[in-house]
């Protein structure tokens, strides 16, 4: 092994302009994999994030509303693991009417300590406070307008079913979504179960996930832990386009990994199948002198393999600059990234890895090339 | 003296299996002495090349047995054939063969590193002192390819004899060497076979080189022709 080392590393620096080449060509394949990698993942989680990262990711309703949600909520945090936060919510349904101005609205209560985990109200408000006590609200910025409203002023909410509130309002927010700006109004949970006038109950129960696409199991989970007198709902089966979407750029991301790898081999492969023929003389010598069958075929292995470390290595960094270049010159109006790349080390690891082992199976053929041939060619063909 | 080297009945033939085989050995009987110092000699296309292969082990006689020290080596595997082409026998070739990407000393290295033995002082030292015994102790370090033909040549034979051969076989060793070249490398190798009592069997078409030689075996058509000893 230490001399097939010794000779396939003084071919390739003695052919220096050739190694050079080989590895910049491995170098471009893993830097390409490397960035569209970060790019395409970086790309899911924020379309993630800005679809679900505010949601509610699994819902829990019943047929009437749930009343003992305190120990449900505890029966669903010891049911699992995946679970980053559970509120309780109240929703019902309305107008919002200020003097001749009427919207229907969505009327939602949260227990703000939890519900801020999912929804982030306190950074999405954009004036006033949010609302602590019963009879207090929040807006959003769509229906401030519509409904020509400041904070300080009163609205009053009307439903055919629990007839008219009169409300303080205390902030606005702007979720960046104008189907939420233009209906939510906020409010404490004690607001609503006032104005349902059942007691203490909640509609729904909603929580957030560390693995998001591990929902159907955590639903499992949940579901023999307070039995299928309630109904679960996860992300995916509210968003099979969303699902689908993401899983089509999953795919195109891998299938422009595996034509890269492929090239990536073919280009190797045909190098050093041109160099057993220009060794192949001093692949003759070397057998006379006895050196073994598979100790020549080592020597190509080890070429191909130095070749893989040396290409991903530089691959790795020229990747890494190029997403980094691409994070401060591909930027939105506002300065930040258009695309925030997601550089994972597992990810860029397993593409040198890859590249590597792609690189030293690339040696193979030429390998046994080498193995293969006869002393007794090269001597009578000079 | 015993006999290092035995043939017995070689025939050598060239696509076998094709419509026109060739053959080039004739059952070939040849005995040679530990410690001598033979050539052979015949023209172009006589055999003599495909029997020094042959007894070299880098190719295989279609029939007939090859005797190494008593002992018969023709139905060897690859892998025993190179321990005994890497233990046993030093080569030298006419266009010398070095390795350019390596230099004179670790050329001369080569074979002795190929059998895979850890690299000593005492290995060193002999690679140095046949290199000085070439006449190249200032070339240990220059590379293959920056040395002139009859350097390289002699670097050859250092490396021949680094793992101690007991048989040396030169393919018209100073084919490419101008004469006052050639008659150095010649008394160079004498020097070799009386210092080291290596066995030397070179091949030549220089009935005048041959001369030089303790037995002169003649090859004409694949047959020995004539087999003189001094």
């Amino acid at each position: 092994m230490k001399l097939a080392f010794q000779i396939a590393k003084r071919f390739l620096t003695s052919a220096k302009r050739q190694t050079i080449v080989i590895i910049l060509g491995i170098a471009i394949g893993v830097s390409v994999q490397v960035f569209i990698g970060s790019l395409i993942s970086g790309l899911q989680a924020s379309l993630i994030d800005s679809t679900i990262g505010s949601r509610s990711q699994i819902t829990i309703t019943a047929d009437a509303n749930i009343a003992n949600y305190d120990s449900l909520i505890t029966d669903i945090e010891s049911s699992t693991d995946n679970i980053t936060v559970v509120t309780p919510t109240f929703t019902i349904a309305g107008s919002g009417v200020n003097g001749s101005l009427s919207e229907n609205v969505v009327f939602r209560g949260f227990d703000f300590t939890t519900a801020n985990g999912i929804y982030k109200f306190d950074e999405l408000l954009s004036e006033g406070n949010l609302p602590t006590n019963t009879n207090d609200i929040a807006l959003g910025v769509g229906l401030k307008d519509s409904l020509n409203l400041s904070i300080g002023d009163t609205v009053t909410f009307s439903s055919p079913v629990y007839g008219d509130t009169t409300l303080n309002i205390v902030g606005f927010f702007d979720a960046k979504v104008l189907a939420i700006n233009d209906a939510w109004v906020i409010t404490p949970l004690t607001t609503i179960q006032g104005i349902v006038g059942e007691g203490n109950v909640v509609s729904s129960i909603e929580m957030q996930l560390k693995e998001i696409f591990n929902d159907v199991t955590t639903k499992d989970e949940i579901l023999s832990a307070i039995g299928s007198t309630y109904n679960v709902t996860t992300w995916t089966e509210e968003n099979q386009e969303l699902l689908s979407g993401l899983n089509g750029q999953s795919i195109s991301s891998l299938m422009i990994q595996i034509f890269v790898i492929v090239s990536v081999v073919l280009g190797i492969s045909s190098v050093l199948a041109i160099s057993v023929l220009q060794k192949s003389r001093q692949l003759g010598i070397l057998k006379a002198m006895g050196i073994q069958d598979k100790d020549a075929s080592k020597i190509f292995l080890l070429e191909g393999f130095i070749l893989g470390i040396f290409g991903a290595i530089l691959g790795i960094l020229f990747g890494l600059g190029l997403s980094y270049m691409f994070t401060k010159f591909a930027l939105n109006p506002d300065g930040t990234p258009v695309i925030a790349l997601q550089i994972d080390a597992g990810f860029i690891a397993l593409s040198g890895g890859i590249a590597l082992v792609a690189s030293t199976l690339a040696a193979l053929s030429p390998a046994i090339k080498s193995s293969k041939l006869s002393v007794i060619e090269v001597i009578r063909n000079g | 003296m015993a006999d290092i080297l035995t043939l017995q009945n070689i025939n050598k033939t060239y696509g076998e299996k094709t419509k026109n085989p060739n053959q080039v050995l004739f059952d070939l009987n040849l005995s040679i002495e530990e410690h001598s110092f033979n050539s052979i000699i015949g023209q172009s296309g006589s055999g003599k090349s495909t029997l020094l292969n042959i007894i070299g082990t880098l190719d295989k006689p279609t029939s007939g047995n090859l005797l190494l020290k008593g002992k018969n080596i023709t139905s060897f595997n690859k892998n025993e054939l190179a321990d005994i082409r890497n233990q046993q026998i030093g080569f030298i070739f006419q266009f010398h063969y070095l390795l350019p990407e390596f230099t004179a000393l670790e050329n001369v290295l080569m074979p002795y590193k190929i059998s895979k033995q850890p690299l000593t002082k005492e290995i060193e030292d002999r690679a140095n002192e046949l290199l000085d015994l070439v006449g190249l102790g200032n070339f240990k370090k220059s590379l293959a390819n920056n040395l002139s033909g009859g350097q390289q040549q002699r670097v050859a034979i250092a490396r021949a004899l680094i793992n101690n051969p007991s048989l040396v076989l030169a393919d018209e060793p100073t084919g490419n060497l101008d004469s006052d070249t050639t008659e150095k490398v010649y008394e160079l190798l004498r020097q070799i076979n009386q210092k080291f009592k290596t066995t030397f069997i070179i091949i030549t078409h220089d009935r005048h080189i041959a001369e030089k030689t303790d037995r002169i075996i003649e090859i004409k058509d694949g047959r020995i022709y004539m087999d003189i000893t001094k």
